[in-house]
């Protein structure tokens, strides 16, 4: 008799970290293929392309040091999205909180007159707040009036991008900027030191290494934590528990939004020193968070990993960008196709598909 | 092949493992065209696992599924539409925001293109409907459709797929004295017309009463296959346990302490907004058990969910053990330590994706000894989970393990384990024998009269009058949001019940 293959799908009970692991690797893997393409398109080949970017961001140590410091803000936003989402709170807007943050610590430091040990400290706090108040507006509006928290977040966005803007190019605008759209520099004061030769503002790290910690603990060993999990898992056993959506959706957001605007604090006192256009204190790291918080499946010690191998893409798109010519906004091609994977890989994580020998 | 003859279904040697459990252990079962065959079996015994292989939704590492004379590969539940079989899970697997007649076409190509042609779907649904008394609304969405109906819609939808063999998972555990006798009705008439069913339950009164054969499955095993004329129910709880069974509650002479619980004149809206609770009032006391008997619908759910915070009254008052908690929350009830075994477990008792070790200290996890300010005690919420693994008999490979693996049965012993665990003073028990096996039901019940005896006052509200007559010492029976009379149950009619239950007023003088 003729043997077939023949395949089956079921569901998988519960997804082994292995599994998890594996799955994930494998749609980087099926990004990596497809963005080869995009490489192929622009005359390039990809694997040469790859290897130009694995030397360009990991093979020395300048590369090295730009994957880091492209990795803080991902860490610090990443973990606060992956207590968002754990309760089920869906924070697009990280990027607008990361603003908001840079905005207050901005505003401290050119206009508090705090003395010099004083100043650093006070820019984290207002950084904090800022991206917090900013993450807690969508939150009220989720709870007391139901909004959708996509919408939203994403919709805050703008308004901190322009408000941002409007700063840069009105009342914030530097006297001594010499018509650029900047603030003045930040007094020394307000600078974060740096690790020696490189732009990796390491009180910033350790703070976002610091912060993943609490959070797993916090997610793993807390009251508060149990809450997030069981209102992200049942809403409904959550409210036959008595716990309450309002405290826990403000709690997860302003952490979520706190450690956002952490990472516009980091940005401006570590790397720019001034205020400046919101494409350029960011690049985009409140969105890329979203998928380094997804690729972590929502655990914060896992962000770690995850932030630092999108530190790698975008220490690449510098590499793509001098040495072949190449449009930087390839990256974001390339983050999106990871996203797109990503999700679609989850089906995997529910199913499982084995094949056999059909008779 | 040919002594296959007569055979719709011939399970053979079937052997499905999960991690930790041989749920099924090398099963053989055959079922005859057009019978009714019931399987029994405790909890956690393997039945909605072996189902689920027949329905193609698990592989089993070994055995063979033959159809008809047929062997067959069940590789999903689409396969096994194909082969006609069609299944109504224990719970339901509805989109309850889509309308009844959405439901039953989802999934399937009707009309042109994209599109459905509802206009000929309506007429085939209406008329299997009729032909076998499935009444229910098509235009309305399913998450405003009591239990009942919900099962009604999935028993259309799969012979709107026009299944030869029906699975139905205990489709009785939620269903009233009435619809179970309609159900019934309709499962006859489809064994008339050809199909051939298998119904699995836990009630022996039902086996004896609607099956022609019955297989008794025990730790994975087939322990026996039966004519169901040629068995009684004590041979088969015998070989449901194992061992001999003594069905004997001992209920001791009611001890009335305090006065627990007084309910004033309650109103309150249901999900739809319209009035579910009109004018509701009542005592209830410690070391009582009142009964709730009512035609499911009839208020009793609002009821159980406002006097645990779930849900507002719009009128009236509530004070429990003289402190008025009118509208108190789900919170303040639970730290008043009321206790509260709810009607949809998987909805709202459990979460599904944590482990059993979590799922115990859902409601205590902000108290010493599970937490001390913010942080949990892990040492001892293993500790509870330990403890109350073994008090419940909960069948579990481990404490670890997610709450949605167990089976259905072992769902509702967390629960139980997790609300009567803290010698509540009020217990509010909405079917707490639901989906229970015969031994883990004696056992459930000698618990509530155990509270009794210790003092709780508990309200038993269930759709089994059964239970309420052998447990409750009152009966209160509700109908349309209003109290129709109370009742003691040692003198109580069950004629006069159902009267009432059917909306006439108790004429003695009320209690
Ligand atoms: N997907 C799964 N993963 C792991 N274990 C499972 C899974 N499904 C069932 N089990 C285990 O297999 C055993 C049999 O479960 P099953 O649901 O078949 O029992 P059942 O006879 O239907 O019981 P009940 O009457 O309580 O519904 C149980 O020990 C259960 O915990
Ligand atoms: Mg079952």
């Amino acid at each position: 008799m003729k043997r077939r293959v023949g395949f089956k799908v079921e569901r998988r009970p519960v997804a082994s970290g292995r599994v998890v692991f594996f799955v994930s690797l494998l749609a980087i893997l099926a990004a990596l293929v497809v963005a080869g393409i995009f490489f192929q398109i622009y005359g390039v080949s990809p694997i040469r392309a790859y290897q130009l970017i694995l030397r360009g961001s990991l093979g020395n140590r300048f590369g090295l040091a730009e994957t880091v410091r492209r990795a803080i803000p991902l860490l610090l936003c990443g973990v606060g999205l992956t207590i968002a989402f754990r309760a089920l709170f869906w924070n697009i807007g990280a990027e607008g909180q990361l603003l908001m943050g840079a905005v207050a610590a901005a505003g401290v430091a050119l206009f508090s007159g705090l003395p010099g040990p004083l100043l650093l400290p006070a820019m984290f706090i207002g950084g904090f707040l800022g991206g917090a108040a900013w993450g807690l507006i969508p939150a009220i509006l989720k709870v007391i009036l139901g909004l959708n928290d996509v919408i939203t977040t994403l919709m805050m966005n703008y308004i901190a991008i322009y408000f941002v803007e409007w700063l840069i190019h009105g009342p914030w605008k530097g006297p001594t900027a010499r018509g650029f759209a900047y603030t003045d520099t930040f007094p020394r004061a307000a600078w974060l030191p740096t690790l020696y030769g490189t732009r990796i503002h390491w009180p910033t790290l350790v703070l976002g290494l610091v912060l993943a910690v609490v959070m797993y603990i916090l997610v793993t060993r807390t009251r508060s934590g149990f809450e997030i999990r069981v209102i992200g898992e049942n809403p409904n056993a959550a409210r036959f528990a008595g716990i309450s959506q309002l405290k826990t959706t403000l709690l997860v957001m302003l952490i979520s939004g706190g450690f956002a605007g952490l990472a516009g604090v980091g940005e401006i006192a570590g790397i720019h020193l001034r205020l400046l256009g919101p494409t350029h204190i960011s690049m985009g790291y409140g969105y890329t968070a979203i998928i380094v918080a997804w690729l972590a499946r929502r655990n914060p010690l896992a962000v770690i990993v995850t932030s630092l191998l999108f530190g790698v893409i975008m220490a690449g798109g510098d590499v793509i960008k001098v040495s072949l010519g190449l449009p930087f906004q390839l990256i974001n091609v390339f983050n999106g196709l990871i996203l797109f994977f990503l999700i679609g890989s989850e089906i995997l994580l529910r199913y499982k598909i084995s094949f056999f020998l059909r008779r | 092949m040919d002594n296959s003859e007569g055979y719709a279904i011939e399970l053979r040697g079937i052997v499905k493992r999960f991690p930790g459990v041989v749920a099924n252990d090398g099963i053989d079962l055959k079922v005859r065209r057009g019978e009714i065959h019931c399987l029994l079996g405790e909890n956690g015994a393997g039945k909605t696992t072996l189902m689920r292989v027949l329905y193609g939704l698990y592989r089993p590492e070994e055995g063979e599924i033959i159809l008809n004379g047929q062997p067959v590969h069940m590789t999903s539940p689409r396969a096994a539409l194909n082969h006609h079989v069609g299944m109504v899970h224990q719970h339901f697997r509805l989109v309850p925001t889509l309308s009844v007649e959405e439901n039953i076409v989802l999934g399937l190509d009707e009309g042109t293109g994209p599109f459905v042609n509802f206009r000929k779907t309506r007429e085939k649904i209406s008329s299997i409907a009729n032909e076998y008394g499935l009444s229910v609304d098509l235009q309305t969405k399913v998450w405003q459709l009591a239990v009942g109906q919900q099962q009604r819609v999935e028993i259309l939808k799969a012979l709107y797929r026009e299944v030869d063999i029906l699975i139905m998972d205990e489709p009785t555990s939620v269903l009233t004295p009435q619809e179970v006798d309609q159900l019934f009705t309709t499962l006859r008439t489809l064994v008339d017309d050809g199909l051939t069913i298998i119904f699995i339950t836990h009630k022996l009164d039902e086996v004896m009463q609607v099956s022609d054969r019955v297989t008794v499955l025990r730790k994975g095993k087939v322990v026996s296959t039966l004519p169901t004329a040629e068995t009684d129910k004590p041979t088969l709880a015998r070989l449901m346990v194992g061992r001999e069974v003594v069905f004997r509650l001992k209920k001791g002479p009611i001890k009335r302490r305090e006065k627990i619980l007084e309910v004033n004149d309650l109103h309150a809206l249901n999900d739809r907004g319209l009035p579910a609770l009109r004018g509701v009032s009542f005592d209830l006391f410690g070391g009582e058990i009142l009964g709730v008997a009512g035609v499911s619908g009839n208020g009793q759910y609002e009821l159980a969910e406002v006097l645990t915070g779930l849900r507002k009254s719009i009128k009236g008052r509530v004070f429990l053990a003289k402190k008025e908690v009118t509208n108190c929350s789900a919170r303040e009830m639970n730290d008043l330590n009321v206790a509260h075994i709810p009607a949809e477990r998987i909805r709202m008792g459990i979460v599904p994706a944590l482990s059993i070790r979590e799922n115990l200290i859902l409601k205590k996890y902000r108290r010493p000894p599970f937490s001390y300010r913010e942080f949990l005690d892990n040492k001892e919420i293993e500790e509870n989970a330990h403890r109350a693994m073994s008090d419940y008999q909960i069948a579990a490979p481990s404490y670890e393990t997610p709450a949605k693996l167990l089976s259905g049965g072992n769902i509702q012993k967390v629960i139980l384990a997790r609300e009567l665990s803290e010698n509540p003073s009020l217990i509010v028990a909405v079917h707490p024998t639901y989906g229970l096996d015969i031994g883990a039901t004696e056992q459930v019940r000698q618990i509530l009269l155990a509270q009794r005896e210790r003092g709780a006052a508990t309200l038993l509200i269930s759709e089994d009058l059964e239970e309420i007559m052998t447990l409750s010492d009152r009966i209160l029976v509700i109908f349309n949001g209003e109290v129709m009379g109370i009742l003691d149950a040692e003198s109580a009619d069950i004629e006069e019940i159902g009267l009432m239950m059917a909306g006439t007023r108790h004429k003695g003088e009320e209690l």
